[in-house]
C-alpha cells in the first residue's frame, strides 16, 4: 500500500538549524515541511525589502539549502516552506545561485504568490472590506497609516499545484502551517476540494507536525520519561490514501512518539476543537482516534471535516509605539525586599523626572518567586536571590529611552547586592503589533499565482 | 449500606498532563487525562469557574472550556491573559507557555482507587 512520508524539520522561526539535516540523513522521507515565519516576521521582511529589492525572505533557509541541496536532489526529498516570505522569487534566484556554485542542476523550484495584500489594503478598505481586528473588533482603517505588512493565509491548493508542476522546492509566503503537509497529500492522492474528511485528516496531520519536536517528546509534561531529548527526532507522518496516518520518527533518534505526546500536541493552540478553521476545511478534532500501534508509532484515524468557510484569515502587522525591558539580579539576605525597593526607586525617580507610564503600560516582575505565574506556585519566603525585571511601553520613544537610563543607577544608588546589569542601557524597540482579520476568499484566490522554473 | 468513597487531595499533575500556548491575547491550555476514569474526574472538577479562580492574578477575562472526550482532554481559552499578546506584551511569558504547568498545580479531590 502506498504511503507518503511527510516530515517537519522547522517548527517556527528560530528552531534547530540541524533538525532538517538529520531528517534527510536519518532515513527515508518524501516531503519536508519547514516553517520560518512567526506572526510578525513578515513586517521585518517588509523593511528589508524596502531597503533592498532582492531581500525579504528567510535567509536561514538559504543556509539550509547550501547544506542540504545535494541530498535533496539525490534522494528526491521535496521541500515545502513559507521561507519565501515577501519575496519568494528573489529566494528562488538565490537558490539557483547556490545550485550553480555547487554545480547542481536539473531540478525545479515553485513559487506561490498572491498572499501579500499590503499594497492592496487602501483599495480593499475603500471597497468596503473592514478587515476588523478579530480580537478588538476595530476596523483596520483606524491603523491604516501604520500597517507594515498584511498577508492572507493561503491553503494547500497552490502548494499542490506547484508540486504537480514538478517542483522539488515550493516557496510560499504566508501559507498555513497545516498546508505544508496537506499540499503534498493533495498532490499525491488528488483529494478533491470538497473531500472534507480527507482534507481534515491532512490538516490534522499538519497540525501534529507543525511544531516540530512538540509531537515527539519536546515540551512534554512528563519530561523525565523522554529518552535522549537532546537528540530528539523530529516528527514524520506516514499517510495512507484514506487519510489515516501514523506519526513516527527516525529509528535511533531520541524523544518518543506516544498517544500522550501526540495528544498534547493536538490540544496545543487548538481553540474550538469541533471547528479548527483553515483555508481548506473545518477540521473536527473531536473525531480523532489515536492508537499506539508500535514503539514510537501512533495511528491517527476517524477524522471528519466540514466545509471550509468563505473567508481567509489575514495576518497584518502595524506599528504600535515603543517598548523596553531591563533586569538586574538581587542577591543576599532579604532579596525580595531589596528587589521591591529597587523597583519602587526606578518608578519614583522616573516620576520625579516627569516620566510616568499608565498602569497597563508598565510591568514589574520578580522572577524566581513565581513571577511568571503569580498566585499559583508557592514561592519561598526568603529566597537567596531574585531577578527583578521591569518593562514599559509608550507611544513616546523618548519616555521609553528615559526609562532605560534608570536601571544602571540601582547598582550604586539602590539597595545592596544588586548585580547582573550587563549589556548596556535597554533601548526603545518598536512594537510591531499583530492584527488578525478575515477577508472574503475570492479577493485573494482570484489573484494567486503559481510559477515553476527549472535550473 | 452507603459506600464511602475515599478521596485524596492531590495536584492535577497526578492524573493529567497539559500543554499551553497563545491565541492572540488569550492563552490556550489543553489538559489531557491519563485514563478514561481520570477524564471523568477532570470533566467534573476542572470547571471554567475553578480555572478562572486558579488563574485569578493571570487571567483578566473570561475562561472558555471545550470538552474533547475522544482525546480524554479539556481545552481552555483564558481570555485577556497575556498583557496584550505576542510582540506587544511586556510580560516574560507573553505566549502563555507556562500556563499548562500552572494549571497542573491545581489541587482537587480524586478517588484513591484512581491514584
Amino acid at each position: 500500500m502506498k504511503r507518503v512520508r511527510i516530515a517537519n524539520g522547522q517548527g517556527f522561526w528560530g528552531d534547530s538549524v540541524d533538525a532538517p539535516i538529520h531528517l534527510i540523513a536519518g532515513g527515508p522521507i518524501d516531503y519536508l515541511g519547514l516553517d520560518y515565519l512567526a506572526e510578525v516576521t513578515l513586517s521585518i521582511m517588509m523593511r528589508q525589502k524596502l531597503r533592498n529589492p532582492q531581500a525579504g525572505y528567510a535567509t536561514d533557509f538559504i543556509d539550509f539549502i547550501r547544506r542540504a541541496l545535494p541530498d535533496l536532489v539525490a534522494k528526491n526529498v521535496r521541500v515545502v516552506t513559507n521561507a519565501g516570505g515577501l519575496n519568494p522569487k528573489a529566494c528562488r534566484e538565490k537558490i539557483f545561485e547556490v545550485a550553480r556554485s555547487l554545480g547542481i542542476s536539473g531540478f525545479k523550484v515553485g513559487v506561490v504568490e498572491g498572499d501579500d495584500l499590503l499594497a492592496r489594503l487602501p483599495e480593499l478598505v475603500a471597497r468596503g472590506h473592514a478587515l476588523k481586528n478579530m480580537d478588538s473588533g476595530e476596523p483596520v482603517a483606524s491603523v491604516l497609516d501604520r500597517v507594515t505588512s498584511a498577508n492572507a493565509y493561503i491553503g494547500a491548493r497552490p502548494v499542490a499545484e506547484a508540486l504537480d508542476g514538478g517542483a522539488l522546492i515550493v516557496l510560499c509566503g504566508r501559507v498555513t502551517d497545516t498546508a505544508l503537509a496537506l499540499g503534498p497529500l493533495v498532490h499525491e492522492y488528488g483529494w478533491a476540494a470538497d473531500d472534507w474528511h480527507r482534507l481534515a485528516a491532512g490538516t490534522i496531520c499538519g497540525h501534529i507536525l507543525e511544531c516540530g519536536a512538540q509531537a515527539t517528546g519536546g515540551n512534554f509534561t512528563r519530561f523525565w520519561e523522554v529518552p535522549d531529548l537532546w537528540n530528539v527526532g523530529y516528527p514524520i507522518a506516514e499517510v495512507e490514501t484514506s487519510g489515516e496516518f501514523v506519526v513516527t520518527k527516525h529509528p535511533g533518534s531520541g524523544g518518543m512518539v506516544t498517544v500522550d505526546t501526540v495528544s498534547e500536541q493536538l490540544v496545543y493552540e487548538m481553540g474550538d476543537p469541533s471547528s479548527y478553521l483553515t483555508p481548506d476545511v473545518a477540521a473536527d478534532f473531536t473525531s480523532i482516534r489515536l492508537a499506539q500501534e508500535g514503539t514510537d508509532r501512533v495511528r491517527v484515524a476517524g477524522i471528519r471535516g466540514k466545509p471550509r468557510t468563505p473567508f481567509l484569515k489575514v495576518s497584518a502587522s502595524y506599528l504600535d509605539g515603543y517598548k523596553a525591558a531591563g533586569q538586574v539580579t538581587v542577591s543576599g539576605p532579604r532579596a525580595i525586599d531589596k528587589a521591591r525597593l529597587a523597583a519602587e526607586i526606578v518608578w519614583k525617580r522616573l516620576e520625579r523626572a516627569g516620566v510616568t507610564f499608565a498602569e497597563t503600560n508598565r510591568v514589574t516582575e520578580l522572577l524566581g518567586v513565581s513571577g511568571v505565574l503569580p498566585g499559583i506556585l508557592a514561592a519561598p519566603a526568603d529566597p537567596p536571590e531574585v531577578v527583578l525585571r521591569l518593562a514599559v511601553r509608550d507611544n513616546d520613544r523618548g519616555k521609553v529611552d528615559r526609562f532605560g537610563k534608570e536601571i544602571a543607577p540601582l547598582v550604586t544608588a539602590g539597595p545592596p547586592g544588586v548585580t547582573g546589569f550587563a549589556g548596556g542601557r535597554p533601548k526603545a524597540q518598536e512594537v510591531v503589533a499583530y492584527w488578525p482579520a478575515l477577508l472574503a476568499r475570492e479577493e485573494v484566490e482570484s489573484r494567486l499565482e503559481v510559477s515553476v522554473e527549472a535550473i | 449500606m452507603a459506600r464511602v468513597a475515599l478521596t485524596a487531595r492531590v495536584p492535577l499533575s497526578r492524573i493529567a498532563h497539559a500543554r499551553s500556548g497563545d491565541k492572540g491575547d488569550a492563552s490556550n491550555v489543553g489538559l489531557v487525562a491519563d485514563s478514561a476514569a481520570r477524564y471523568e474526574v477532570i470533566r467534573r472538577e476542572v470547571t471554567a469557574e475553578r480555572v478562572k479562580v486558579h488563574f485569578a492574578q493571570v487571567c483578566r477575562g473570561r475562561v472558555e472550556r471545550f470538552e474533547v472526550p475522544n482525546l480524554l482532554a479539556l481545552n481552555f481559552l483564558l481570555h485577556d491573559s497575556l498583557g496584550g499578546g505576542g510582540t506587544a506584551s511586556l510580560l516574560t511569558d507573553a505566549q502563555g507557555k507556562t500556563h499548562g504547568q500552572g494549571l497542573l498545580e491545581m489541587e482537587l479531590d480524586v478517588p484513591e482507587e484512581l491514584l
